[in-house]
């Protein structure tokens, strides 16, 4: 009975979100708004993939503007060289400007549409997975996994920038048509925001599936106590490994829709700055929630285009703060809050656990003799 | 149903199981400093053994070196496998489980998510990736065993501090390890939690080999049925407690001073050196 009420409001509340997704929102917002509620969506899918990655599994992702990238440049790529078809040059426009006559080697294979979008769904979860294998079975966590991912970020931008077969710093943009969709109407604007909607609502689907499953528990249990997981006879490596791919994965399909929504892709946002960013919409909304990172996403994503057409520079001072004091004051972000009231207003004596991901006890296990 | 009436006895339930463990010329060696040389220990089913001796004699040591914590030579023998140089993961699933001196288990998660994550180790990745349904027999088995059903549904880390090491005995018995290595299972505990802890330990000890590293005195004369004491990094003595206890170079280890004939150590001093 329980099982199948707690059934019917997963599906009442995934109806809620497809309501207002495709009908409230189209029906309220103006086109340009609802492009830019499109590219949220993209921030909001990333986020998801951060909250499986960070807030059930420990490991603080700092670079997923990789993977973010590498899906919407190859999904560029794909659109530039449709572009050019169209136009009947060999190559797109900004290389003609630079004086390129041929397509580079490495282009030619994205003039196929099927080989992008495999591409887009197979590089970033094999580049992850070898890399979390190799990573996670040598044992960096925390910090040190935090800054190599940081790293990776910094040195794919910095590559990007350096790079003409690829835009250098403009990176790729003025993309005209989607798959023979031209851009320039608002009904194909508007697909792309559905198809932008409907995969958020897919990814939080597998994220929850995947959260309440046998793996999540064990996910929570590797975030907790990794060493301890290690006795009972799993390798911590393997199941980490299947959360960053995932996460990694999200990323990537995310890029790829952003690329066509807002009209480029750059390395400003591969870069370290985009990656934080993607983390401060999780920490806001609650990194150990389904919805949180989703919401927070959204939500922050949100408040820096509203306020930054208007106090462009206090705008980031005060993202810079609400990210400290959650960090510091909430680590449960919004989500950790409500319940916070909630269980105050139960029971007031009640001790209630603030923290949801409490830093493992030093060298809780086997440290000493 | 018959071997659980059995009770662990000295030397092991002998001719009632064929599982046991063989450690010889266990030596581990931090940069020079030996932590643990040339120790050998026979372990049958259905023995209880305890392994005493004074801080830093390297009981800990010896089980981080079964259990491929810490490298070590020498050769851990599991019922004919060789344990001793395989990684943490794979000893335990060759059923060396073990507990450690801080009560380890998962806080976030309930009693009955640690007890099912213990007994996964061996699941497939499809059944990883579906909802836990039901209880299963071992885990509902466990939870009797160790006194926990009432709670199974409550988060780990809102247990007392017995529970908690009750919970990581039971889910040793549901990861199906049958050589259990426990360190200091009772301390911080009350009386009655001790004399709980203990009964738990000769219920599950008839089937299975049970090692204790103990510090309490008291605790090791009420359930042992053999004991091993450790100085230094080596054996000194092993036998039953009235041997070992009557053993003049335990009474040694233990006073500082050669108390030779003396006619076993008063318990007091044992404890106070304890």
């Amino acid at each position: 009975m329980r099982a199948l009420l707690g059934r019917w409001q997963t599906w009442a509340g995934f109806g809620v979100a497809a309501v207002l997704l495709f009908a409230v929102a189209p029906a309220v917002l103006s086109d340009f708004r609802l492009s830019l509620l499109g590219k949220f969506l993209c921030f909001a899918i990333v986020a998801v993939g951060i909250g499986l990655a960070w807030g059930r599994g420990g490991m603080l992702v700092l670079g997923q503007g990789v993977f973010f990238g590498l899906g919407g440049y190859m999904m560029g790529m794909h659109l530039k060289i449709a572009d050019a078809q169209l136009r009947g040059t060999s190559v797109p426009d900004f290389m003609q400007i630079a004086g390129v006559r041929a397509l580079p080697a490495y282009w030619e294979p994205f003039a196929s549409p099927a080989f992008t979008l495999l591409a887009i769904v197979l590089v970033p979860t094999v580049i992850a997975a070898v890399l979390g294998l190799g990573v996670f079975k040598r044992r960096v966590k925390g910090a040190y996994f935090a800054i190599l991912s940081q790293a990776l970020a910094a040195a794919l931008a910095i590559l990007l920038v350096g790079q003409t077969s690829v835009g250098g710093s403009n990176g790729l943009n003025n993309f005209r048509t989607f798959f023979g969709f031209a851009l320039k109407d608002p009904a194909n604007k508007r697909m792309l925001y559905f198809i932008a909607a409907g995969v958020l609502l897919v990814v939080v689907a597998v994220v929850r599936q995947l959260m309440y499953s046998r793996y999540g528990e064990l996910l929570v249990a590797v975030r907790d106590g990794e060493e301890r997981v290690r006795f009972l006879g799993y390798d911590p490596a393997n199941i980490k490994v299947v959360a960053y791919t995932v996460a990694a994965f999200f990323a990537s399909i995310a890029g790829a829709l952003f690329a066509p929504i807002v009209g480029f892709i750059a390395p400003s946002q591969v870069g370290i700055l985009p990656s934080i960013v993607f983390l401060i919409g999780v920490a806001i909304g609650g990194r150990t929630t389904l919805l949180g990172p989703v919401l927070g996403a959204i939500g922050v994503a949100w408040a820096q285009s509203l306020f930054s057409e208007r106090f462009p520079s206090e705008w980031t001072y005060a993202q810079g703060l609400l990210f400290i004091v959650v960090v510091g004051f909430f680590p449960a972000g919004l989500a950790g809050l409500g319940a916070l009231f909630k269980r105050i207003r139960r029971t007031k004596d009640a001790p209630v656990v603030l923290d949801p991901d409490p830093e493992p006890e030093a060298e809780k296990v086997g440290a000493a003799t | 149903m018959t071997t659980a009436e059995l009770e662990p006895v000295a030397g092991g339930n002998v001719g009632m199981g064929t599982e046991y463990l063989e450690v010889r010329g266990l030596t581990v060696d931090f940069d020079g400093f030996k932590a643990v040389s040339d120790v050998d220990l026979t372990l049958f089913q259905g023995d209880l053994r305890f392994l005493i001796g004074p801080n830093g004699a390297g009981k800990t040591t010896v089980i981080d070196a079964i259990t491929g914590l810490v490298p070590a030579t020498g050769s851990v023998n599991k019922s004919g496998a060789e344990v001793l140089g395989k990684k943490v993961h794979q000893v335990a699933r060759r059923g060396v489980g073990r507990t450690f001196q801080t009560a380890s288990v998962f806080e976030q998660l309930t009693v009955l998510q640690n007890l099912d994550i213990a007994a996964g180790a061996g699941r497939s990745p499809w059944t990883l990736l579906r909802r836990r349904r039901g209880i299963l027999p071992a885990i509902e088995e466990a939870l009797e065993t160790t006194g926990l059903t009432e709670l199974a549904d409550k988060p780990a880390g809102v247990l007392a501090h017995g529970q908690k090491q009750w919970l990581e005995i039971g889910m040793l018995l549901v990861q199906n390890a049958d050589v259990l290595l426990l360190d200091e299972p009772v301390a911080g505990m009350s009386h009655e939690e001790r004399e709980e802890t203990g009964n738990l330990l000769r219920r599950i000890g008839d089937e299975r080999t049970v090692v204790v590293v103990e510090h309490d005195m008291d605790f090791m004369r009420a359930f042992a049925t053999s004991v091993t004491v450790l100085a230094r990094g080596q054996v000194i003595a092993e036998g039953s407690v009235a041997e070992v206890q009557a053993n003049p170079k335990v009474q040694e280890v233990y006073l500082g001073t050669a108390a030779a004939g003396a006619e076993g150590i008063p318990d007091e001093l044992i404890e106070e050196s304890s």
